[in-house]
């Protein structure tokens, strides 16, 4: 576990390649592969037989379903791809789809920002630094419906905390509508999203930093170059790996995201901060109408597809090298 | 010289470090005090000039007396750690064997499998979960503690697995190698052997597990419905609110108290569980 993050990518390497043939007679070889199979089949049956009902099932049957009229209680009928068009031809999907991109954007960028920053503050030495990164952690672990329900309170039309602040600031003379416009809604999700993944990013991310040898940092100052160069040419090099890690995997998550907006704005008002699941979710679980939904939310596959193929690349170059 | 350098030293750590902390922890501290405010004080307005936000004169337990006797919420807390529970024990299980074959035995699609159990870890709940309802209602296990306990290993196992492959190859063959010339059987070298070498990979697998499972929200949501058998996300969600009324001194000790179980795990654990994630990202 004291390897780098990004050596420890080469982990898909080792099971691609094949360990070299030990020495050993041919039938006796053969008879030890034999074997060897035989238990690989028997250590792998209960996963692929789990994946295989629960997720593989389920993805063909969710484009079976897109691809046909079923709503609950009907059967339904192969209708071609007019679920996907009647997506594409209604203007809350429209809104839910530019909602899900501009959320993911800004929301990726924002914890990426922060998390690299406190990661950086953390990687010094000071006092209580195990107590501060223990609880820096809280917001990831506590359950997001349960915390988002703290912020919609805080974002409370009548009682905010956030308004009395800014009103005995001085800085607002009238109540800010957080929750209920639907642009301010979206960029309080975005707000809470951040405030929730901020803290993956920051820990991940000092787990990277703190395999950077200080050398390189006390070479680069005696070399003569400010903290924020070195952080630039001798800390950002190194940290690369890690950082499209974790962006990647925030980016599938946040994409996807549909606790933060259903406790936060419920897709509201007037349907304006909907995400693709929130909206999914409304078609076809609280609709009924299960084709349209199922269409719905494999409009997500598309941006899923590139940015797991972009990781996949990823690792596949790491092998090469 | 000294002065200038402490100086420094606060603006760019220390002060910084504050606003991240106040802002990390200050909804926390929200939750706690509207939890223990009586009724009267939340629904001041906020222009009151008796208005004391951050603290209160008259702290209560009303609203977890109320929310333990009259709500279902004691239900839900257990439902959820059984499911809990329960689906990280059958995750580990998977997840120890599959590492275990991915990263000791040599197979044929050895390396097909490895990727496609990586490509499910990315796969999100939401994706699939209108088909994943039907598919429940089809094998009656819709409204039972089975719907989740059967589908929340499709995310934590790959997880565990991944995690737990990469804990196997730091262990050296040189150990399963001696025990096998010592009369061992494969078998028998993995489960005496190797897997008591893993037990803190396997621990930071399983806290992992136990708090996404603890969190999950939308298979709860969509397979569960009659409130006793709700979880504590879906319950606080679905059951507090009465109409379109929050009620939320209720609400926020609900969310203290469904926050508390996962955080107290999470605090006797820091480590394994930071090791966990930092594993979960090691592509």
């Amino acid at each position: 576990m004291s390897k780098p993050i990004a050596g420890g990518a080469g982990s898909a390497a080792d099971v691609v390649a094949l360990p070299r043939a030990r020495s050993a007679s041919p039938s006796g070889m053969t008879r030890f592969l034999e074997s060897e199979r035989l238990l690989a089949v028997m250590l792998l049956a209960p996963t692929v037989l789990l994946l295989g009902v629960f997720i593989a099932y389920p993805f063909v049957m969710g484009v079976w379903l897109s691809l046909s009229n079923t709503s609950v209680g009907n059967p339904g009928q192969f209708v071609g791809l007019k679920n996907f068009v009647k997506a594409w031809n209604d203007s809350i999907f429209r809104t839910a789809f530019w909602n899900t991109s501009v959320y993911t954007f800004w929301a990726t960028i924002f914890k990426l920002a922060l998390g690299m920053w406190l990661a950086v503050l953390l990687n010094r030495h000071f006092r209580g630094k195990r107590l501060v990164r223990a609880s820096m952690l809280l917001p990831f672990i506590v359950p997001t419906v349960l915390s988002t329900f703290a912020w919609r309170w805080m974002f409370d039309p009548t009682f905010s905390v956030l308004n009395w602040l800014l009103y005995r600031g001085g800085f607002i003379v009238t109540k800010v509508p957080f929750l209920s416009d639907g642009l301010y809604g979206l960029w309080c999700a975005i707000a809470v999203n951040t405030w929730r993944g901020m803290p993956f990013f920051a820990i991940t991310l000092l787990a990277g930093l703190q395999t950077i040898s200080p050398d390189l940092h006390e070479a680069a100052s005696l070399d003569g170059a400010n903290g924020w160069k070195r952080f630039w040419h001798v800390t950002w090099p190194l940290l690369k790996p890690v950082t499209l890690v974790v962006v990647v995997f925030s980016i599938i998550q946040t994409f996807s995201d549909f606790q933060l907006i259903y406790v936060l704005t419920g897709g509201g008002p007037a349907n304006s901060t909907h995400l693709l699941a929130t909206y999914a979710y409304q078609i076809g679980v609280a609709t009924g109408l299960l084709g349209e939904g199922a269409a719905i939310s494999l409009f997500m596959l598309p941006v899923l597809f590139l940015v797991v193929w972009v990781q996949l690349r990823y690792l596949r170059r790491l092998e090469g090298a | 010289m000294v002065l200038e350098r402490k100086w420094k030293t606060w603006v760019f750590f220390y002060i910084p470090l504050t606003v991240f902390i106040v802002g990390t922890l200050f909804p926390f501290y929200w939750m706690f005090i509207t939890a223990i405010r009586p009724d009267a004080e939340l629904y001041r307005s906020w222009r009151a000039a008796n208005n004391t936000p951050f603290w209160t004169l008259a702290p209560t337990l009303d609203h977890f007396r109320d929310l333990l006797a009259k709500t279902t919420f004691p239900t839900w807390l257990w439902n959820t750690f059984f499911i809990a529970v329960v689906s990280t024990l059958i995750s580990l299980f998977c997840g120890l064997l599959a590492g275990y074959a991915l990263a000791r035995l040599r197979f044929p699609m050895a390396g097909m499998l490895g990727t496609s159990i990586f490509v499910t870890y990315l796969v999100p709940p939401t994706l699939l979960f209108i088909p994943l309802a039907d598919i429940i209602r089809n094998f009656q296990l819709g409204n039972t503690p089975w719907a989740l306990i059967l589908t929340y290993p499709t995310f934590l196992i790959p997880f565990c697995t991944w995690l737990l492959m990469g804990y196997f190859k730091t262990i050296p063959k040189e150990l399963e190698e001696c025990a096998r010339i010592d009369g061992a059987t494969r078998f028998g070298a993995m489960l005496r052997i190797i897997f008591p070498i893993a037990v803190p990979g396997i621990l930071s697998a399983g806290i992992f597990a136990f708090t996404l499972s603890w969190n999950e929200f939308i298979y709860a949501l969509v397979f569960l419905s009659s409130p006793e058998k709700k979880t504590v996300p879906v319950g606080v969600v679905s059951e507090l609110i009465r109409g379109d009324i929050y009620f939320w001194g209720q609400l926020m000790a609900g969310a203290l108290l469904g926050s508390i179980p996962v955080a107290l795990v999470y605090s006797f654990f820091v480590e394994y569980y930071v090791t966990g994630l930092t594993g979960s990202v090691k592509g």
